[in-house]
């Protein structure tokens, strides 16, 4: 400190506490302000981003869907969902408002931490028909090849899930409801499995019975 | 060696001599590039250093966020500091250092998705690079406008520098690729363990080796020629 | 419950907060001399993060629903206090721990850990009883590598190490092979 300011320093008397609580009542103030307007600045685009981020997602798994309806469950039933909800379906329609699919996340502790998946659902076939990962923090290198690997992928092109999903070690694959592992990525691939099973059985029952109280989705289905 | 210094004390004024005032002020911009460079000197704001460099774009990018929220900041503290009163300075400091924090937090989620996605909570937690809050408390708080921005500006510049360097070594290493491209072909068995956490820990510990090293070598040939 | 039980051990061990997610470094490298002082500011830190924990649970449930933009700054102002009022407490309670812990307790306050703490928390979504566990889980992490990192460092002091990796490179190489090994915990809640 110069001499200047020390003695200025010295001489001047300790603030009051209104003064200090003025400082920080008016530094919080005004920051409150900069950040609601940087909030709803910002905000738009926020939540379209997301949205276009979702969209893009289910229309990677149910191909040929244009637009989507979003479901909730309620009382083991589907319902159409109103605000944000945690747990959600999509389903899809084409262009022509025929019915796609559904599309359905699921979730699972993996090898370093939570997988989050994205897969079409066809419920003429009992069938899953697209895949995507969503969040995934595993092995680069190993396990996270269930995002990319192109072997692993090609499993999910038409997946039986009925009873259920089976992985099978790389290379045995003969059943439709069997999964090919990744070589030195058992686990992951086995969290994949995991979570899709768990996402079926959670959502197998309501859409069902969504379909039958709902035949005429079943006519406009234009997938084979 | 004290990490998480708040005292100013290391704070080194260049010699007075007879130095103009202009090239008085690059030495303030100039000395956070590289002779107390933030990472490989004081080792401030390890955090962020490592958690995010495992790859060139992501360091680049937390480097320049982090620079950005400094020189605000520095400039606001500078601007405001006959007004603060001693007492609640450190609790004024973080209120302005959120607030910027939060701000760049919001724009990049808007403009940048993907980065803020790579980031992730560690946008926030600039907030508590001890970094920031040092430069405040040793120097914004006590100079002027200008060369509050000009400390800032080299203290951050010379932070990026470091992070870019970590995010290169370690993507190269790791993925054999910069900035996404890749460098070595289909060939090259990258060196994994790089760009996960230990390889953050070992690359940095080699540049403070080779920094400490290079330093050795300067003081034995300055005593060598005495 | 099986739940809970991977949160706890993912913060822990898998995900632990300093040597995997590289919170808390700060401590870590600096105080990290005798392993004694390291434990009690383990210790220290745990005690803050519960009470964090909770504080953060507090406020983004009843509180940043209506301003969800005032997070960071409420957090780390939530953070200061609490460490404010744990120094005075501890201070009457127990007058030798507050002298052992000394300057530690307020270089919390600046701990990324703690607030990296609330952030994930609450980015996750977890509800009370799971906010809790994991701030008990990565609590418990911190010092076990903090505790880790000291005991090594204590041996280290007799040896005979070349001038130029002394100091902090020495401890993050160090480090890097503590992480290396923490990287082995990985799938030990894979899913069966």
């Amino acid at each position: 400190m110069s001499t200047e300011e020390q003695m200025t320093f010295d001489q001047e008397p300790e603030p009051s506490s209104f003064r200090l609580i003025a400082t920080l009542g008016v530094a919080g103030f005004l920051s409150g302000l900069v950040l609601v307007s940087s909030y709803l600045w910002t905000k738009p685009t926020i939540d379209a981003n997301k949205a276009e981020e979702q969209r893009q997602a289910i229309f990677r798994v149910l191909p040929g869907t244009a637009d989507f309806e979003t479901f909730t469950l309620q009382d083991g039933q589907l319902q159409t969902a109103t605000g944000p909800a945690e747990d959600r379906v999509f389903l899809g329609r084409d262009a022509n408002a025929g019915f796609t699919g559904f599309a359905i996340t699921g979730e699972e502790p993996g090898f370093s931490d939570i997988v989050t998946v994205i897969v079409g659902y066809h419920p003429a076939d009992q069938a899953i028909i697209g895949y995507q990962v969503l969040d995934c923090k595993e092995t680069p290198g190993l396990g996270d090849k269930i995002i990319r690997n192109e072997g692993f992928l090609a499993n999910f092109s038409h997946l039986v899930v009925d009873p259920e999903i089976v992985l099978v070690k790389n290379g045995t694959k003969k059943q439709p409801n069997e999964v090919d592992g990744i070589t030195g990525a058992t686990i992951s691939s086995r969290t994949v499995v995991n979570l899709l099973n768990k996402a079926m059985t959670k959502w197998k029952g309501p859409i069902d019975a969504y379909l039958q109280a709902h035949p005429e989705l079943e006519k406009t289905t234009g997938h084979e | 060696m004290p990490t998480c210094k708040l005292i100013p004390n290391w704070k080194k004024r260049p010699a007075m001599s007879n130095k103009v005032i202009g090239s008085q002020n690059m030495q303030e911009f100039l000395k956070g590039l590289w002779k107390e460079n933030p990472v490989f000197v004081a080792v401030l704001g390890m955090c962020p250093s490592l958690a995010v460099t495992n790859s060139a774009i992501n360091g680049l990018a937390m480097g320049l966020a982090t620079t950005f929220v400094l020189i605000g900041s520095s400039i606001l503290v500078s601007l405001l500091r006959k007004v603060i009163p001693k007492q609640v300075r450190i609790t004024t400091y973080i209120v302005i250092i959120a607030t910027f924090v939060t701000v760049v937090d919001f724009t990049l989620q808007a403009y940048f998705p993907d980065i803020h996605k790579a980031l992730g909570a560690f946008i926030s937690l600039i907030v508590v690079n001890c970094l920031i809050l040092a430069r405040q408390e040793s120097f914004a708080s006590k100079n002027g406008q200008w060369r509050s921005f000009l400390d800032a500006s080299g203290m951050g510049l010379g932070f990026t520098f470091a992070l870019f360097t970590l995010g290169a070594i370690r993507e190269v290493l790791g993925n054999g690729s910069l900035f996404g491209v890749s460098l070595f072909g289909k060939a090259f068995e990258p060196w994994i363990v790089m760009i996960l956490p230990p390889g953050g820990f070992f690359v940095l510990g080699f540049l403070l080796l080779l920094f400490n090293w290079s330093a050795q070598r300067r003081k034995q040939r300055k005593m060598q020629t005495a | 419950m099986n739940e809970l039980i991977w949160i706890f051990i993912s913060a822990l061990l898998i995900n632990n907060f300093t040597l995997s997610l590289f919170l808390g470094l700060c401590p870590f490298l600096g105080v990290t001399q005798r392993m004694e002082t390291a434990f009690r500011l383990g210790l220290a830190n745990i005690f803050v993060m519960v009470i964090t924990a909770i504080a953060a649970y507090v406020l983004n449930t009843w509180v940043l629903i209506y301003a969800p933009y005032l997070r960071l700054i409420s957090f780390i102002i939530v953070i200061a206090s609490v460490v404010q009022f744990v120094e005075i407490a501890i201070k009457k309670l127990s007058p030798v721990l507050f002298k052992a812990l000394g300057i530690f307790l307020p270089l919390i306050t600046t701990n990324c850990a703690i607030l990296g703490l609330a952030l994930f928390s609450t980015n996750k979504g977890y509800g009370f009883l799971e906010g809790l566990i994991y701030a008990l889980g990565a609590g418990g992490g911190v010092t076990i590598a903090l505790v880790l990192l000291a005991s090594i460092r204590e041996e280290t002091r007799i040896l005979n190490i070349p001038n130029v990796v002394k100091g902090t490179a020495l401890n993050l190489i160090i480090a890097g092979i503590l992480s290396l090994a923490f990287m082995g915990f990985a799938g030990l809640f894979g899913s069966h």
